[in-house]
């Protein structure tokens, strides 16, 4: 079984916390031999990864590769899925996130997810952001204030959108919707965020955006991104992995996967021989 | 290139039956053709209702003439009400001697009213045998509390028994002015009579019963003894004191409009002499301007909305049954609103949608088509004979052996209606509940919330007009639905509202009038048939309208909620 192991030279590269160390340190997400089942189809065999905090890691690879499934275990989403289940661990720190001990709700809260569909509330722009706390039951004016603007600030909303944050969110454009999910996500503060193909809804200058909002955003959080976009992948990552048929086929920094890739299966893919 | 044909591009078939069945405009012309029929019958019906119903406030002219058959004749007055043709061989197998050439002969329906003397207020007349038609001036239509219309000439008016004006003495004018005068003031002393009988009379009346009830529970908790005694009897005796001086107000002023009268004359000549107390208003339709007449046509329509029924029904307004319908709605829908959404909510969203699950939404839809006098039957039996029975022994055992509870009632009538509707709300709610886009559950849970949050915070609210749907549709049937009401608490006849001021304000153990049941009754149960048939037709206007109204102000309620909650454009 191969192994995939951060890679020290990638995290220096990048302006990283420079202690130079591999290991537990620089590592939010780790998984280990998890595997995935829907019913008795098996849709990801043996994942082992690890994530690297505070970067940017991309998903790539062709449909039904299991790349959207093995982001949804991260959060847990899959559990909505009647027959799935899954085996291996998952660490996020050093907690199991399949741990039967663990509150779902508090974990989803730690990890943020945004979809490929923008999906706003039927609600006002603010209360789209101020839902994840009025949950948590917080309902204090001035907070919320505080938090929404902060989120829309940090989601390169807030200049467009401040003067009507009561009028229903749905009469915005799709990659506004898009950027206002994700200040509704980072409202909560979560550690990390997990974008399932955001921009493949939106039109280029919106996908523009999103990306240059995500870069905004490594600095703060854990990103792991879905992506079809081979070009967005190359753009906005530190760490790809390429994934086909349910298995992780290579994982490395990005510029080497996508400029000297070690497997076959990976260079044929992105140089688009299929997929 | 191949060159086009011309024959394929511009193909020379006959525009026959064939093309025209394949251009699709016969189903065009057909949808066309249904929508119309249902548009038309719709509104002929409505018009029909609103055309009979309507026409009966209409202060008509009165007819008087001369009737001869066979060197005897009378003289008539009265409205006409209907003209008809019938085949003269009808007439002469009822041993009607005919004078014209026939086949066809106009018949007339006269309302002559002066049931008190002439035995019948509505008679068939054969048109042949009217000499002139008149409509003179000073005709005069009296509409009473008692013994229907009259209709005569009036010839003087009697304060205190001693004669005021007459017309020989003092003229029509001043005398009609008297007349006025008189009924206006006994009409005002009848406003407070009513005011003591039913507000104050009846709170005394509650209060009674109360401290009887009191006595009783007292007793039978074998707490009875003389200090509780005494105590109830002075409680009674500063009841019975209040009645005391109450009744003597009542009858001061029951003397103070007895001796009023009027006299006038009928068409044949008599003349009778009755009492002002009794009448409810007088006019003049013959002399009446149109100005005037179209007042006294809303007059007479707000009497019919906002009074209570005389004369077994065939008179007065019908408010107590608007009222009870109105208010059997609306605890309908407060019943089973919540019901419907909870039972929606746990099938859609809790159950494991295996074979029970299945089975259990294939019963509720079913529920649905079981016939209404079933569950009539189902609420007379279980809620009324077995709830309501135990609910007596429990709560109520002071009042035994008369029920409370175990006796058709508003609530239970309420509640037979919500199980009636409960499978239009289940259904409606569900689909609701299962068009709300899957993403919109995910991006709720995703950001930490548990599924009852999601529930209650995206998905509820978004399937609120589904609700609104199930709830305009229980309203609709629940409203119009008469037979199981006869079983589980309406009545032809109520004497109080369920609402009033005496303490727990809603009653919900009283029976209470329907307009369904109300319509059914005066048209089929009336002793006056041809006096209560324009009732009817106003009746029933009246409910297709209530339902129309409250149909309206959920599906209002609906639209606001729709441009509120309405689902993403994807």
């Amino acid at each position: 079984m191969q192994t995939h192991a951060l890679d020290i030279q990638a995290l220096k590269r990048d302006q990283g916390p420079s202690t130079g160390q591999l290991g537990p340190a620089h590592t939010s997400l780790r998984m280990e031999n998890l595997n995935l089942f829907y019913n008795d189809v098996q849709a990801l065999f043996d994942i082992n990864l690890e994530i690297p905090r505070q970067r940017v890691t991309a998903f790539i690879g062709p449909s039904g590769c299991g790349k959207s499934s093995l982001l949804r275990c991260i959060n847990r989403m899959n559990d909505l899925v009647d027959g799935c289940r899954i085996n291996g661990r998952l660490l996020l720190e050093t907690e199991d996130v399949y741990d039967r001990r663990v509150d779902v709700a508090a974990l989803r809260r730690r990890i943020g997810m945004v979809f490929q569909k923008p999906n706003p509330f039927p609600k006002s722009i603010y209360e789209n952001v101020a839902y994840g706390l009025r949950i948590q039951g917080i309902n204090k004016k001035r907070i919320l204030d505080e938090v929404v603007e902060k989120s829309l600030r940090a989601a390169a909303l807030w200049e467009e959108v401040k003067d009507r944050l009561h009028e229903s969110a749905l009469g915005m454009s799709g990659g506004q919707q898009q950027r206002l999910v994700i200040a509704r996500t980072i409202a909560v503060e979560p550690e990390v965020l997990l974008l399932d193909e955001p921009a493949s809804a939106l039109d280029p200058i919106s996908t523009l955006k999103i990306e240059e909002l995500i870069y905004e955003l490594k600095s703060r959080y854990t990103i792991v991104i879905v992506t079809h976009n081979m070009q967005q992948a190359a753009r906005v990552s530190d760490m790809t992995a390429f994934m086909y048929m349910g298995k992780l086929i290579e994982y490395d920094d990005t510029d080497t996967l996508f400029t000297n890739p070690e497997q076959k299966q990976t260079e044929d893919y992105i140089t688009g021989r299929y997929g | 290139m191949k060159m086009i044909n011309e024959q394929e591009l511009h193909s020379d078939r006959a525009p026959g039956v064939k093309s025209w069945l394949r251009s699709g405009e016969p189903l065009i012309w057909l949808n066309g053709a249904a929508v119309s029929v249902s548009v038309i019958a719709v509104m002929g019906l409505l018009l029909l209702l609103a055309v009979r119903g309507l026409s009966h406030f209409w202060p008509a002219d009165v007819l008087a003439v001369t009737v001869s058959y066979q060197d005897q004749s009378r003289e008539l007055l009265g409205e006409v009400v209907e003209e008809v043709e019938v085949v003269g061989t009808q007439l002469e197998g009822a041993g009607i001697e005919l004078q014209g050439p026939g086949p066809f002969y106009q018949r007339t329906l006269l309302k002559q009213g002066n049931r008190d003397f002439l035995g019948t207020d509505f008679t068939w007349l054969i048109n042949e045998q009217f000499g002139e038609r008149r409509f003179p001036s000073d005709a005069l239509v009296i509409e009473r509390l008692e013994w229907g219309d009259f209709y005569g000439y009036l010839r003087g008016v009697s304060r205190f028994n001693t004669p005021e004006v007459t017309v020989a003495e003092e003229g029509p004018e001043l005398t009609w002015q008297a007349l006025q005068e008189l009924i206006a003031e006994t009409d005002a002393v009848r406003e407070q009579i009513r005011q003591i009988e039913r507000v104050e009379i009846g709170a005394i009346n509650y209060e009674l019963e109360r401290l009887r009830l009191r006595e009783r529970e007292l007793e039978m908790d074998g707490a009875l003894d003389a200090a509780a005694q005494a105590d109830l009897a002075s409680l009674r005796a500063e009841q019975e004191a209040r009645f005391r001086v109450l009744q003597e107000e009542l009858y001061v002023l029951y003397d103070s409009i007895k001796d009023h009268s009027y006299s006038a004359e009928l068409a044949d000549g008599r003349v009778v002499t009755l009492p002002i107390a009794k009448v409810v208003r007088a006019y003049q339709p013959n002399a009446m301007s149109i100005p005037a007449k179209v007042g006294l046509y809303f007059e007479r329509l707000w009497e019919f909305l906002s009074a209570e029924p005389r004369e077994a029904n065939t008179e007065g307004g019908i408010f107590p049954a608007m009222f009870g319908t109105v208010l059997m709605v609306i605890l309908m829908s407060i019943i089973v609103t919540p019901f419907g959404v909870v039972a929606a909510v746990y099938l859609r969203e809790y159950a494991s949608q295996g074979f029970i699950t299945r089975t259990i939404r294939i019963a509720v839809n079913n529920l649905a088509g079981v016939p209404s006098i079933v569950y009539g039957v189902f609420g007379l039996g279980f809620f009324i004979y077995f709830v309501g029975g135990e609910l007596d022994q429990l709560f109520f055992p002071a009042a035994l052996p008369r029920p409370t509870f175990g006796t058709p009632g508003l609530m239970w009538a309420s509640l037979t209606l919500a199980l009636l509707t409960l499978p239009v709300v289940i259904v409606a709610t569900e689909e609701g509940l299962s068009r709300i886009p899957k993403s919109l559950r995910e991006g709720s849970l995703a950001l930490g919330a548990t599924r009852a949050e999601t529930l209650w915070r995206v998905v509820l609210p978004m399937a609120s007009p589904a609700m609104m749907t199930g709830l305009i549709l229980a309203v609709a049937r629940a409203a119009g639905e008469v037979a199981p009401l006869m079983l589980v608490g309406v009545v032809k006849l109520a004497p109080t509202l369920p609402l009033d001021g005496n303490y727990p304000y809603l009653h919900l153990d009283q029976k209470f009038m329907h307009l369904g049941f109300h319509i059914y009754d005066v048209g089929f149960q009336s002793p006056n048939v041809e006096a209560a048939r324009p009732l009817v037709y106003a009746t029933a206007l009246l409910l297709v309208l209530i339902i129309a109204l409250l149909n309206l102000a959920a599906v209002s309620l609906r639209n606001r909620l729709r441009e509120r909650y309405k689902s993403l454009e994807h």
